[in-house]
């Protein structure tokens, strides 16, 4: 037969794929950037770089020394992109701010209440969590770690720090000499066909003697600076999963403020890791934090992550706490689960890696938070004697600090993280779930992570998927609209936008792939690893095949698309700062 | 026509932002919540910025009125070209009762204070709707004004405006001093970028208290009880 000719519509205007200065569009236009001097560059206002930023300030008091700190970071205010379950470790906050509680910091929720089961569709299976495992919350509180954000950006701007929300860090600036001079924040005013508007203004220049990245998982401008400086050839690759999480108003009979329910197991199957959190946080009223995660080396392309949260909800084990309830937020971020395996080269000339973006999750813990503080403490004490040195003690313009990856690696941080280094991988046998829950129960309790070795991850998520036609279709319950709902009026519930008449920032390297092979191999899993609807494979207007509709309003920054994507044809680039989602103490 | 433009910025919960009503009834959840100016605020902004650029008028004042976070609305204004700010203070219960009549009061205290030339401001606001802020202030000052403005040009001591209208375009001319409300086709805000941002921190912000103004913002509201619009029912064909 025929095949009819197919020409695939234009998706990607976006420079990046389009190289303006080759562009006729942008003949003539002023592209010369205002540029600003700073001593320390911190990309990114979460707890990584906020922590490195305040530890910075206090070195500088302490010594008397003047140091300009700047911050950039996405989202329109400090904690609006933030997103978590979360059980906090407060191990990192203590060594940071002494006095936290004092200066109210919103640790309002010690945990009282440990509990971990495994599902079944219709019942429970209690696990013991016995002193030791990783899994155990005592001393921990649970916290909506945007407000933590927020409240640690006050502290911050307390000390000095010049934080600027709203603007997001697009390129990564260089010195002749290869090493990293700063960044370069977004351009404002290009339309979504890639041409100037009246408005259009460049983006500006941060110079720095030393540049901290700390994007979050699986940063955008992390991934150019593995390639630049070949951060990765020693490690294995990163993998991660996707956490969805909603937020939820109960009734107060169902309340138990201090319980933290942990579930693995149904629905998900064996051989695909994940599991459930809720929370019951105690701030004054019957709120509590749910979600679910889904590893995102799952092999069948018609998982949903999204409707595999929406239906655990309905287990009759968790559906009796939110009946009554009012749904009031939703979210989404991948996270990274690679352990100490997985952890790059941290630093190259000019330039440090910080928090989830190089990854120090405690993956059975469920906890990164306190690492990527720390790590982000240790960077500011590594970076501080050499920037107020009599002389500046480097072979190039940008201060290399590898002192900062030596302490890293005697430091809590690496010691934790090795303790638990072969849990995660364990659970990549026969058995699954089952083998990986014996192995952490068997050799993690009784040998604590001191068993001589290393076990491996599979390679990358994105070659994990199986072709459609190997897989079976999952069969997923309609939303009731009252415990589950549509991904529509989730996505509502994030507060996401975008400024509409912008490039996609969801880039393509080839438009033509994703017909030809996410959707003809694969039947397009984006459609269904998107937990905002981002990705839709619509009919053309002609009638013969498909094409892709790239939603980018509804992003909500959470990067499992640039991870899952099986031709890794995606690229996320950062959109115009002051988009995306607009948690409130997520 | 040179002098001084008092331009109002409200801020107000961003747009894209889902609505939740407080579980008391008194309100709506604002802790926490993204906010952003006003919209036809910005629309003000831009265009008294566009009148100092065409050296028409001399400087641009912003003025807003609300808590300690208003503040980070003026400096947006700021950012965008305005000259300087006021911070009227206003917090606490009578910032959750401050409406259009005591606000009109304020700029309408304002404009004498810092004898304005023209006063602009949005339209309304995108939280209350009301619409009714630039109409008060004008009435209180005994000044002319054009509302709903979607073009604006300044002709000797006098005002060129082209509103828009249920029935259309109506073209007026008005006297200077004047207050002008932004219509959403006035212009396109310019971005408020970082290096102005930055400059905008060495331009000066005053905050001042209603009382100084001689402004009593007791209202004369009382909201009995705000809810969520009843639940969408099915159609039927």
């Amino acid at each position: 037969s025929m095949l009819p000719l197919m020409s695939t519509p234009r998706i990607t205007t976006h420079y990046t794929i389009h190289p303006r200065d080759k562009d006729p569009r942008w003949e003539g236009v002023e592209m010369e950037r205002f540029a600003d001097e700073a001593d320390v560059v911190i990309v990114g206002g979460g707890p990584a770089g906020l922590a490195a930023a305040i530890r910075l300030k206090q070195l500088a008091n302490k010594h008397e020394k003047e140091l300009r700190v700047c911050l950039v970071e996405k989202a329109p205010q400090i904690g609006a992109h933030t997103l978590s379950g979360a059980c906090l470790e407060p191990s990192a906050l203590t060594e940071l701010i002494p006095d936290w509680k004092e200066r109210g910091a919103p640790l309002n929720t010690p945990v009282t209440e440990d509990v971990f089961s495994i599902l079944t569709e219709k019942y429970r299976i209690p696990v013991p969590i016995l002193p030791g495992l990783p899994m155990q919350n005592h001393g921990n509180y649970i916290v909506r770690m945007g407000n933590l954000v927020r409240w640690l950006g006050e502290q911050a701007e307390e000390l000095g720090v010049e934080l600027y929300p709203g603007y997001a860090a697009a390129e990564v600036l260089f010195h002749e000499d290869g090493s990293v001079k700063g960044i370069a924040t977004n351009d404002v005013g290009i339309a979504k066909d890639g041409s100037p508007k009246d408005i259009f203004e460049r983006g500006m220049e941060l110079h720095a003697k030393v540049t901290l990245f700390g994007e979050g998982c699986h940063g955008h401008l992390a991934k150019q600076l593995y390639n630049k400086f070949n951060l990765r050839e020693n490690c294995e690759p990163q993998t991660y999963a996707i956490g969805l999480k909603e937020l939820w108003m109960i009734d107060e009979k169902k309340w138990r403020p201090g319980r933290v329910e942990h579930s693995v197991g149904w629905p998900l199957d064996r051989n695909t890791y994940g599991g459930s959190f809720l929370y019951h946080l105690n701030e004054g009223e019957p709120l509590v934090a749910l979600g679910f995660v889904v590893g995102l080396d799952y092999t069948n392309p018609y998982l949903s992550p999204f409707r595999e949260f929406q239906r655990w909800k309905h287990h009759p084990f968790v559906a009796p706490t939110l009946e009554g309830g009012q749904r009031i937020a939703y979210g989404a971020r991948a996270l990274n689960e690679g352990g100490c395996q997985s952890i790059p080269k941290l630093t190259f000339p000019g330039g440090l890696l910080i928090g989830c973006s190089p990854g120090f999750m405690n993956v059975p813990k469920i906890k990164g938070t306190h690492t990527a503080m720390k790590s982000g403490m240790l960077a500011a004490e590594a970076i501080f004697p050499k920037l107020t040195a009599e002389t500046l003690d480097s072979e190039t313009a940008g201060l290399h600090v590898p002192e900062y990856a030596e302490n890293l690696k005697n430091s809590w941080v690496w010691k934790e993280l090795y303790a638990v280094r072969n849990i995660r991988p364990s659970f990549h046998n026969y058995f699954g779930l089952y083998g990986g829950m014996i192995y952490t129960g068997i050799f993690y309790w009784i040998f604590r992570g001191k068993e001589p070795w290393t076990l491996k991850h599979c390679g990358t998520d994105a070659n994990q998927l199986k072709p459609a036609k190997e897989c079976t279709p999952i069969e997923y319950p309609k939303p009731d609209g009252k415990i589950s709902f549509d991904l529509l009026s989730s996505v509502a519930l994030s507060g996401t936008n975008h400024e509409g008449d912008q490039p996609p920032h969801l880039t393509l390297k080839d438009d033509s792939i994703p017909v030809a092979r996410n959707l003809g191999i694969y039947d397009g899993p984006e459609q269904r690893f998107c937990p905002a609807g981002v990705y839709e494979y619509v009919p053309l207007d002609t009638g013969n095949g498909m094409r892709l509709q790239i939603n980018a309003q509804n992003c909500v920054h959470c990067k499992t698309c640039d991870i899952k994507d099986p031709s890794q044809n995606i690229n996320w680039v950062v959109p115009e700062g002051g988009g995306g989602p607009a948690y409130n103490g997520m | 026509m040179s002098g001084r433009v008092l331009v109002g910025v409200k801020r107000v919960i961003d747009y894209a932002v889902k609505i939740r009503v407080k579980p008391d009834n008194t309100g709506v959840v604002t802790d926490g919540v993204k906010h952003s100016m006003n919209p036809f605020c910005e629309i003000a902004v831009e265009e008294a910025v566009k009148l100092k650029e065409k050296k028409l008028i001399k400087e641009v004042v912003a003025v807003s009125c609300g808590p300690q976070q208003s503040q980070e609305t003026i400096r947006t204004a700021l950012a965008m070209g305005a000259d300087r700010g006021i911070h009227v203070d206003v917090s606490g219960k009578d910032y959750e009762n401050l409406g259009p009549l005591q606000v009109s009061k304020i700029l309408a205290a304002l404009a004498k204070q810092e004898d304005a030339q023209l006063i602009l401001l949005g339209k309304q606001a995108i939280d209350d709707d009301c619409n009714q802020t630039g109409q008060m202030t004008a009435a209180l000052l005994d000044w002319p004004q054009g509302t709903f403005a979607s073009e604006v040009s300044l002709e000797g001591d006098k005002i060129n405006l082209v509103r828009e209208i249920d029935g259309g375009l109506e073209h007026i001319k008005i006297n200077t001093p004047a207050v002008i409300t932004a219509d959403l086709r006035l212009n396109t805000p310019r971005y408020a970028t970082l290096p102005n941002i930055m400059k905008a921190k060495k331009k000066k912000i005053v905050t001042v208290k209603p009382a100084d103004l001689g402004v009593d913002v007791t209202s004369r509201l009382e909201v009995l009880k705000v809810e969520e619009p009843p639940q969408r029912q099915a159609g039927r064909v």
